[in-house]
């Protein structure tokens, strides 16, 4: 047991990691996610790699909604955004998968700031209404600007390859996805060590207080914006190359929304939060789907409705979650380790 | 920049006593209702001014004002640091890069922000790394922070509030978060700091407590300070000089003993000294 953390130099005091318990579990991560693809099925690679778009995607959305405070209900358009970038770049014009990546990124980063110039004016509801706003219109576009994006019809992406490698098969997938996990966190946690995003979490807590302090909002405000829509953008390029088919049923308002329960339900305005987010959110629907065909042998009538019940417990969960603990998952997680640390005393 | 940092908290290049702020027939409306009306106020480097006034009279308008966050219909703020700057229609980050920093009435810490990144947040202004070293967090990025941090510690020392270096400010009592703020401002290293009721709601320990850093802020950093204060007893105390604002106007100025005579200042805000009921002797 530890009394107490104690440092002898500054360097010491600003690490991200402090005591042994925390660099174990953080190499026992690592660990997992190396042994992991060699140990998985099929079907959990490719969970497993949902999951990593999925927290990729989480941490953009956090930046901007837990960190920053300006709610957005664009995800599922400027993911759209990204994923069609890069597929009608790579599709249409030859480019390279991780050169349309790239640019996607850029791409959506652009589009996120131009959506994100009403968050000078407009401030909680009304800014989600904007943002709601910004959902319609992308998906719009999508479907009614047939000469570039193909409208309704499915955009098919070649297969990405590196090296003559094909990189969508869901071992390969699986390295690259995480490899940018691992890069999307590192950066963003540190962004959050310094001042953008001390500015950030600034015009969260106090925006006047912010201002007077030096951070020029609207700057501050459209960098949130586009630092949040680069991930995402990122997010929705790497499922165009995943799935080599980009249809726009892939970005409705329903994934801005279940996004928002991610970050909700993990914890807003926390790292940690999206992947535990992230990870619950696209666990849950397969357990409940397993669940369902287990069910379904013991009550043959059960069957009709099991789509119904998965949406309802769903639903039920983010209520249970809201009312039970409103900090999400990152919360329980840190209980379980404040309980663990000083066990076997109770304080 | 580590040298000059802890060398001293104020970054203003003037002289003591020469005009650091100057207002001049400065008019505030808010509708039809005129908040400040022709107000004209000198600060001097290195002074204490303390505002003093009836609630409502239009103090924290004038600070507001200052620090850019009401523009005034009419009137001039100019502000001198090494070169003339007029403020009046600045915008609030502009005027912070100036160096002017405050407090607010109302607590407006950054809530789910430790102590000490609140402090570093005001340290913001200063900070040059960019974005993209920001996010690598290595080389000159983690040593300009770490310069930093080694900065605000000097605060943390001068304030006295090493015991809550990691807690979270919002769960911290009411005395300790108006300290904390006040540190805040003074990580920016203000050429002028501007404290509305820094002493508001303490008991009578806090108060000192305070009153003493306000004077240890003055005398050891040669720091400007214009505070807003009703407690007329730290006011005389501590304030080199006093403006009395009522209804919008200034209605008096001077060392704390010629407003202390001033009569239209004991008429308005005042009352006399001796009588027990200072409202019946006007009825």
């Amino acid at each position: 047991m530890i009394s107490g953390i104690f440092h002898s130099t500054y360097e010491q005091d600003m690490a991200l990691r402090h005591t042994h318990a925390q660099k174990i579990r953080l190499a026992i991560l690592i660990v997992f996610l190396l042994v992991f693809p060699f140990l998985a099925n099929r079907y959990y690679l490719t969970l497993a790699n949902q999951i990593g778009i999925a927290v990729i995607g989480a941490i953009g959305l956090n930046i901007l909604v837990g960190y920053t405070g300006q709610i957005s209900l664009g995800q599922g358009g400027f993911m759209a955004v990204g994923a069609y970038t890069a597929g009608i770049l790579t599709a249409r014009m030859g480019m390279p998968w991780w050169a349309s990546t790239l640019v996607a990124c850029f791409v959506t980063a652009g589009v996120g700031a131009a959506f994100g110039l009403p968050s000078l004016r407009l401030k909680g509801l009304y800014l989600a209404i904007a943002t709601l706003a910004a959902q319609e219109i992308i998906l719009w576009v999508v479907t009614h600007w047939k000469a570039v994006t193909g409208g309704v019809d499915a955009l098919v992406v070649p297969n990405p390859e590196l090296f003559g490698i094909r990189m969508n098969t869901d071992f390969n997938f699986y390295w690259l996805v995480w490899a940018l996990v691992i890069l999307v966190t590192f950066a963003s946690v540190n962004l959050f060590r310094t001042r953008f995003g001390r500015a950030f979490i600034a015009i969260r807590d106090q925006d006047i207080a912010a201002s007077v302090m030096g951070v020029d909002l609207f700057k501050y405000k459209l960098l949130a914006f586009a630092i949040s829509s680069f991930w995402v953008g990122l997010a929705g390029a790497l499922t165009a190359h995943y799935r080599s088919i980009v249809t726009w049923e892939r970005f409705t308002i329903d994934v801005s929304v279940l996004y928002l329960a991610m970050i909700i339900i993990g914890g807003l305005g926390k790292i940690t939060g999206s992947y535990l987010g992230a990870i619950f959110m696209t666990l849950l629907p397969a357990v409940l789907s397993n669940l369902g065909r287990v069910v379904k042998g013991v009550f043959p009538g059960v069957e009709g409705i099991i789509p119904f019940i998965q949406q309802a417990t769903f639903g039920l969960v983010i209520i249970l979650f809201l009312i039970l603990e409103p900090e999400g998952l990152n919360k329980i997680w840190k209980n379980i380790k404040d309980y663990f640390r000083l066990w076997p005393f109770s304080y | 920049m580590p040298s000059e940092f802890t060398s001293t908290l104020n970054s203003s290049t003037l002289e003591a006593g020469q005009t650091q702020l100057k207002i001049d027939g400065l008019q505030l409306n808010f509708g039809g209702v005129a908040a400040l009306y022709n107000i004209s106020l000198e600060v001097k480097q290195s002074e204490i001014l303390a505002i003093i006034g009836p609630n409502g009279a239009g103090k924290t308008s004038l600070l507001n004002c200052i620090s850019g966050l009401y523009h005034p219909q009419r009137g001039k703020i100019t502000y001198f640091n090494s070169s003339e700057h007029e403020m009046t229609h600045m915008k609030p980050h502009q005027i912070a890069q100036l160096g002017v920093a405050r407090s607010f009435q109302n607590i407006e810490l950054f809530r789910h922000m430790t102590v000490l990144d609140n402090l570093l947040s005001g340290c913001h202004i200063h900070m040059k790394t960019d974005l993209f070293s920001s996010m690598l967090y290595w080389g000159k990025a983690q040593r300009e922070h770490i310069q930093f941090r080694r900065f605000v510690e000097d605060i943390i020392d001068l304030l006295e509030i090493e015991a809550i270096r990691y807690q979270t400010v919002g769960s911290l009592s009411y005395g300790l978060q108006k300290r904390v703020e006040m540190g805040r401002a003074l990580a920016m290293r203000p050429s002028l700091l501007l404290l509305d009721e820094p002493m508001a709601g303490m008991n009578s320990e806090e108060k000192e407590d305070m009153a003493r850093f306000v004077l240890d802020i003055n005398e050891e950093h040669g720091v400007t300070i214009v505070l807003i204060e009703h407690d007329m007893g730290v006011v005389m105390d501590i304030s080199d000089r006093i403006a009395v604002l009522n209804f919008g106007q200034k209605i008096g100025e001077g060392t704390p003993d010629e407003v202390r005579r001033n009569p239209v200042v004991i008429e308005a805000y005042l009352g006399e000294e001796h009588s027990p009921y200072p409202l019946r002797s006007k009825l």
